[in-house]
């Protein structure tokens, strides 16, 4: 019998030959923290330990809420610029980086076989580029910064096996919105989901990325997707060190397979408040929007301003619609300036924002008002979830979401003229 | 452990939004504030009727979303004894196991008991008391039972690094 990815990645890891459902402990090569990292560190104190074991593990990124919308933010970020100072942590990342899940891999902390762990869920984004990455708490993260060393539980492996070419304005998004759908909120809970079919082999890096990143909405524990030539093309021009891409074996154990084809999907939407409660476009059309929100870690890449500016031509976004446009990283924001894509979502009338999590979670840059409806970029719609709990999220795909907002109300992309 | 309290029902996928707004994440963090703010999007009356060893009863995927260890720890705070759910989500449920409280896994008393039950649950010997029954649950796992027996992560660390 082979090994899965998973099983490979926590064999190497722990010494030994493991099985899924064993439980390791082991050290991961990379762990990231954000704005939680001052947090963390008050946890880390009181350990009693007096160094960071291993600092050059940690990479700690602020994003969550740059710059600080108040004082008490302000106070945040302030305790874990001293933190990485007096501990040696020299992979940090101040406020005019981008998001946490994007800046690690463009600075080259993501490498193919790599078991990356993360105090936050969307940590799962990693696997876009061949990498087994978790979501991890706050006190975990304190530990591994005081030992070195975390348990886990090895996943079992469930495969979504993808085929077909995607129509017009159709996309990853989509994609994965329909995978949530039909799967559901739990439907990979504690799993790791490999990701695979001739629709992934075709995939590139802004793509892949949606899938990992949301995997964690089906309850997965990682997601994972074995890295095309593209892939393996980015990660080369950005990381300095060797590293060895990690296949399931094909006679491997999953434990359940699901097929999806792409060839007939529509735009999909999730409604609101949960990731699943998924339909596609036809039944939300009309729906008026207040605000669309084209940011976030999931969805807010080069390739997505791309896509979304082809949709938006020369039209304006409508007068009674809020358009925030949130770049995932500087890196991307120069990327679009560049390219003048800025600059026309500016004369459609959008506001953009420096890179960061924005209005995602609530915090800044964006809060809605009670009784107001927005369509997002993003991953997650739980009510209260961008601060106001008497307002509704739906999510959808850049190109739905810019559509929307020319409209003021959720339209078909397909059928813009 | 023994815990003794009445049960607080709700559905499935409570995420961790709904119970502890990400909002509040880096600006509430005093322990009787972030009490007071548990659960607030779901039901606003919680907060402030729940008493010291209650339960909270929920469907699947407990606690799915974010990794905020907040979700746990203001419960804790508001006096919450164990949550039982048909399932939990992942780091919802490694968290309840770091910071020391119980996340029990049962089906039978998710579609059993009802909002205001008085439940007892004695954690050594994996039981569930009601009025409606008794019912049995499987202890942790080997490998993290030492974590929740040392009273949550930080604690089960210092005592291995020799610190207690």
């Amino acid at each position: 019998m082979g090994e899965t990815f998973a099983e490979k990645i926590f064999s190497r890891k722990a010494g030994r030959k493991v099985k899924a459902g064993e439980f390791v402990e082991v050290e991961p090569d990379v762990a990231m923290s954000h704005d939680n990292t001052a947090a963390i560190s008050k946890t880390f104190l009181s350990i009693g330990v007096d160094k960071v074991h291993n600092p050059d593990r940690h990479v700690v990124i602020l994003d969550h809420c740059v710059p600080p919308a108040d004082e008490k933010f302000a106070r945040n970020h302030k305790e874990i610029r001293e933190f990485v100072r007096k501990f040696g942590i020299k992979n940090f990342y101040d406020i005019n980086t981008g998001i946490c899940h994007q800046v690690m891999h463009e600075k080259g902390h993501v490498w193919p076989g790599a078991l990356i762990v993360g105090s936050d869920s969307h940590t799962t984004s990693y696997g876009a580029f061949g990498a087994f990455s978790t979501g991890i708490g706050r006190s975990e993260m304190a530990v591994i910064m005081a030992t070195g060393k975390m348990w886990f539980r090895v996943p079992e492996t469930i495969r979504v096996h993808v085929e077909g070419e995607f129509p017009d304005f159709v996309g990853p998004k989509d994609l994965m919105l329909k995978i949530a759908g039909e799967i559901g909120a739990d439907g990979a809970l504690y799993k790791a989901v490999e990701y695979c079919g001739p629709t992934i082999e075709k995939m590139g890096v802004a793509g892949r990325f949606v899938l990992a990143n949301m995997s964690v909405e089906i309850g997965a524990k990682a997601g994972y997707m074995i890295p095309n030539d593209e892939v393996l093309e980015y990660i080369r021009r950005r990381v300095k060190r060797d590293f060895e891409v990690i296949k399931s074996d094909e006679d491997a154990e999953f434990e359940k397979e699901y097929k999806f084809d792409v060839s007939d999907l529509s735009p999909m939407v999730a409604r609101p408040h949960t990731v699943d409660n998924v339909v596609p476009i036809g039944e939300v059309k009309g729906t008026k929007v207040d605000m669309v929100f084209f940011g976030s870690c999931t969805n807010a890449r080069l390739e997505d301003f791309e896509e979304a500016v082809k949709v938006l031509g020369k039209r304006k976004f409508s007068p009674n619609v809020r358009v925030i446009i949130i770049p995932a990283s500087m890196e991307i924001y120069k990327g679009l300036l560049k390219r003048g894509i800025l600059e026309k979502f500016i004369d459609a009338g959008a506001v953009v924002l420096n890179p960061g999590c924005g209005p995602c979670m609530g915090n800044h840059e964006g809060v809605p008002a009670d009784g107001e409806i927005v369509i997002s970029t993003s991953n997650r719609n739980f009510k209260g979830r961008m601060g106001n709990r008497n307002s509704e999220i739906y999510l959808a795909s850049p190109q739905t979401c810019v559509a929307s907002g020319i409209y003021g109300e959720i339209v078909d992309v397909r059928e813009l003229s | 452990m023994k815990i003794k309290g009445r049960v607080w029902k709700y559905g499935d996928s409570i995420n961790t939004d709904v119970i502890f707004p990400g909002k509040y994440t880096y600006t509430v963090t005093d322990k009787s504030e972030m009490a007071k703010h548990a659960l607030e999007d779901l039901d606003p009356d919680f907060a402030e009727k729940v008493k010291k060893g209650d339960v909270i009863v929920g469907g699947r995927n407990f606690g799915c979303g974010s990794s905020r260890e907040q979700a746990v720890a203001c419960l804790v705070y508001a006096g919450v004894g164990a949550i039982i759910a048909r399932s939990f989500s992942r780091i919802y449920f490694r968290n309840c196991i770091n910071f020391g409280l119980p996340a029990i896994v049962s089906p039978e008393v998710v579609d059993t008991l009802e909002k205001g039950d008085i439940v007892e649950i004695d954690l050594e010997r994996g039981v569930v008391k009601s009025a409606r029954g008794i019912f049995e649950f499987p202890p942790l796992p080997e490998a993290v039972i030492g974590i929740f027996e040392a009273g949550g992560l930080i604690p089960y660390t210092r005592k291995r690094l020799g610190l207690e």
